[in-house]
């Protein structure tokens, strides 16, 4: 295998550990805290309800922002350090 | 000046605005028709997907949904957010690499099949033409309410304006008035939802008032909305969920659908780069954020508004009288969106929660019945009047109402009428066809696109509301898959992509059609659509997923049988994966 075709291969498997990662925390704010733990968060009050509301209806959001400019930075600087970049 | 004449100027001023963009942003060639020339600032396309995306659901329905369902029905919020999450990383900057004009093309390409781009095709097409329906009819409201011209009229109005900008500036022309739609409708849904978030707790920001006290109480305003709600017998608002399994299927359903529909990621064709199509993602959930997260303060805001607006001195004191009701419920009443019935011939409007449960308290105080049903929809559209808000600020909704609706017909009607010229014609019936020859087949395409969505506006299916998720459940469970194998898998090849899109499709429909009818024909479903009768407590809504999990499987399974896939395919595959080398939209 050659240097380059090695070198795409290291690339892509930091994409799809990249990828992975971001979606676990993509789970864990909306089907986690939001939904199925959102009984275990119940002792934790914000504004005259709970944790898992805000979740639900504010926060999961604001992860899922945080999340897609997260990629888009890690992965332009990954084209760059692989030297994929256009 | 009269209301009347206010909203003529907003919805006038607007649309001279589209026109002038459209005219100055003319399509010359097919790449500027289905890509807008490929050269749209990440930035700014963020802009438009979000127009795009956000459509009379998010902007009129929304809210409404909210507001009814409280907790339960924050699914919406994240079911159609979170599917960004998966569209900027599982999907568009390969698509973006692969740099052709439309979703049936990197189908067709990757699975080597004509079969397989025409299966797409015809779900693209499905998809789309069930949701633009819902934009007509929408549009037509607004009209309808705003300008105070028949419903149909409305439609037609529609119509029009999307046919001129549309057909003339491809999807260059539709880029640009999406930009300025974008603008109008965020600034519409927000003016009016600041000033209420003011009215009621004292905060600037809705998102925040959301979660903070309500001034007339000292309560916090969820609490007190609890409380409100439940003295007239209804569940509580932020009630917790019972059947937790369904509303994760059917946030990941939703999901899954946003990521798949095809007019969404088409728009992330326009894009200069690969690395502006991860960031163009992102900016596009910033601006659809914007609306959702002012959405559930609007939705509680305005229940709050409502039920005291119906209940001056409390829920447990007397309601008002019928003959005192604000000039806002009169005026929906011509609309037949509000309907007042005194059961009770006690002159009040009592409204609450007619439920057995709630049986003996409502005796207690001599009802006789729930007597004024408010339709979910027009909680936006009526919300600046509840508030008693300048009447700029009406205007400026029935402007924002159209913008949105409108943003997203046309948006549709580009998918469909590429698909057609593109896929259609130049894929399959006619490849030698020229470019001057292709961009005149996709105006024709665009006009009877047209043609159909206003006439299936007019005499609306019965099935409207059930057809949505149509759309949605066709595109998690077929389109979405088929996407994602071809970038992931190497191995996935025609044979398994073909039996997987369809093992899904038909799993879906099949499933949706059992609860709602066959062909969504009255009477024909074979069983009741209620939650005892659901596999697993799962909703017809929510199948979208599980028939996504169907594909997959099904894919995998005949790949892994049959023969890998060419060398060619192969490599097409290891190049979308890579950014070098993608330049501009290949010519083609």
């Amino acid at each position: 295998m050659s240097d380059q075709n090695l070198n795409a291969q290291q690339y892509w498997q930091a994409n799809l550990r990249l990828i992975l990662g971001c979606l676990v925390v993509w789970a864990l704010a909306s089907y986690g805290c939001a939904i199925l733990f959102r009984p275990l968060l119940s002792g934790i009050h914000i504004g005259g309800t709970d944790l898992g509301f805000w979740f639900a209806q504010q926060g999961s959001i604001l992860v899922f922002i945080i999340l897609t400019f997260f990629y888009a930075w890690r992965m332009n600087k990954l084209d760059e350090k692989f030297g994929l970049e256009e | 000046m009269s209301q009347f004449t206010i909203n003529l100027l907003f919805v006038g001023a607007s649309f001279a605005l589209y026109f002038g963009i459209a005219f100055w942003a003319r399509a010359g060639s097919t790449k500027e028709f289905y890509v807008a020339g490929g050269g749209v600032h990440p930035v700014l396309n963020g802009m438009a997907t979000a127009a795009d995306w956000m459509s009379a659901a998010s902007f009129i329905s929304m809210a409404g949904l909210i507001a009814a369902g409280g907790y339960a029905n924050s699914t919406f919020l994240m079911g159609w957010t979170g599917g960004y999450v998966l569209l900027a990383m599982l999907l568009a900057p390969y698509l973006r690499k692969f740099g052709k004009y439309t979703v049936p093309d990197f189908i067709g390409d990757r699975f080597y099949s004509r079969t397989a781009r025409l299966v797409a095709v015809a779900c693209l097409i499905i998809a789309s033409v069930t949701y633009v329906i819902g934009q007509m009819t929408g549009a037509g409201v607004a009209f309808s309410r705003f300008l105070e011209v028949e419903n149909d009229t409305g439609l037609m109005i529609a119509a029009v304006v999307v046919f001129f900008y549309a057909v003339l500036g491809g999807m260059k022309g539709i880029t640009y008035t999406q930009v300025a739609q974008y603008v109008v409708l965020i600034i519409a849904y927000t003016i009016p939802a600041v000033f209420i978030s003011l009215q009621l707790t004292d905060t600037f920001i809705p998102a925040i008032g959301l979660f903070s006290n309500h001034t007339e109480s000292g309560m916090p305003l969820l609490q007190k909305l609890d409380e409100v709600v439940r003295e007239l017998g209804f569940q509580d608002y932020t009630a917790d969920v019972d059947n937790k399994l369904n509303m994760v299927l059917f946030t990941l359903s939703l999901m899954i659908g946003t990521a798949g529909l095809p007019h969404v990621i088409i728009r992330f064709f326009t894009v200069p780069k690969v690395a502006d199509a991860r960031w163009s993602a992102g900016w596009a959930l910033v601006f659809i954020a914007l609306l959702y997260l002012t959405a559930p303060a609007v939705a509680s805001m305005a229940r709050l508004n409502l039920l005291s607006t119906i209940y001056p001195d409390g829920p447990t004191s007397q309601p008002i009288e019928y003959a005192e009701r604000p000039d806002w419920i009169k005026n929906w009443e011509t609309t037949g969106l509000i309907k007042f019935e005194d059961k009770n011939a006690d002159g009040r409007i009592e409204l609450y929660n007619d439920t057995p449960a709630f049986k003996a308290e409502a005796t207690a105080r001599g009802w006789k019945g729930n007597e004024l049903v408010v339709n979910r929809d027009i909680l936006v559209l009526a919300n600046p009047e509840i508030a008693n808000l300048p009447s700029w600020v009406i205007g400026l909704i029935a402007a924002g109402g159209l913008a949105a609706a409108l943003s997203t017909a046309a948006g549709l009607l580009l998918a469909i009428s590429s698909a057609i010229s593109h896929d259609l014609i130049k894929g399959t019936i006619n490849p030698n066809i020229s470019d001057k020859g292709e961009l005149l087949a996709a105006r024709m395409a665009m006009f009877v696109a047209i043609v159909v969505a206003t006439y299936l506006g007019l005499n609306p299916p019965g099935f409207a509301a059930q057809v949505v998720a149509l759309a949605f459940g066709i595109a998690a469970a077929s389109i979405f898959p088929a996407l994602m194998m071809g970038i992931f898998s190497k191995r996935v090849n025609s044979k398994g992509a073909v039996a997987g899109m369809l093992a899904g499709l038909i799993s879906t429909l099949v499933y949706i059609f059992l609860f709602l009818g066959w062909l969504f024909i009255p009477g024909t479903a074979s069983f009741a659509n209620t939650p005892d009768n659901w596999l697993f407590g799962i909703s017809p809504l929510s199948f979208g997923a599980i028939g996504a999990v169907i594909n997959f499987s099904v894919a995998f399974l005949v790949s892994s049988m049959t023969e890998a896939p060419p060398k060619a395919i192969q490599d097409l595959v290891e190049s979308v994966r890579y950014p070098q080398g993608a330049g501009k939209a290949v010519d083609h």
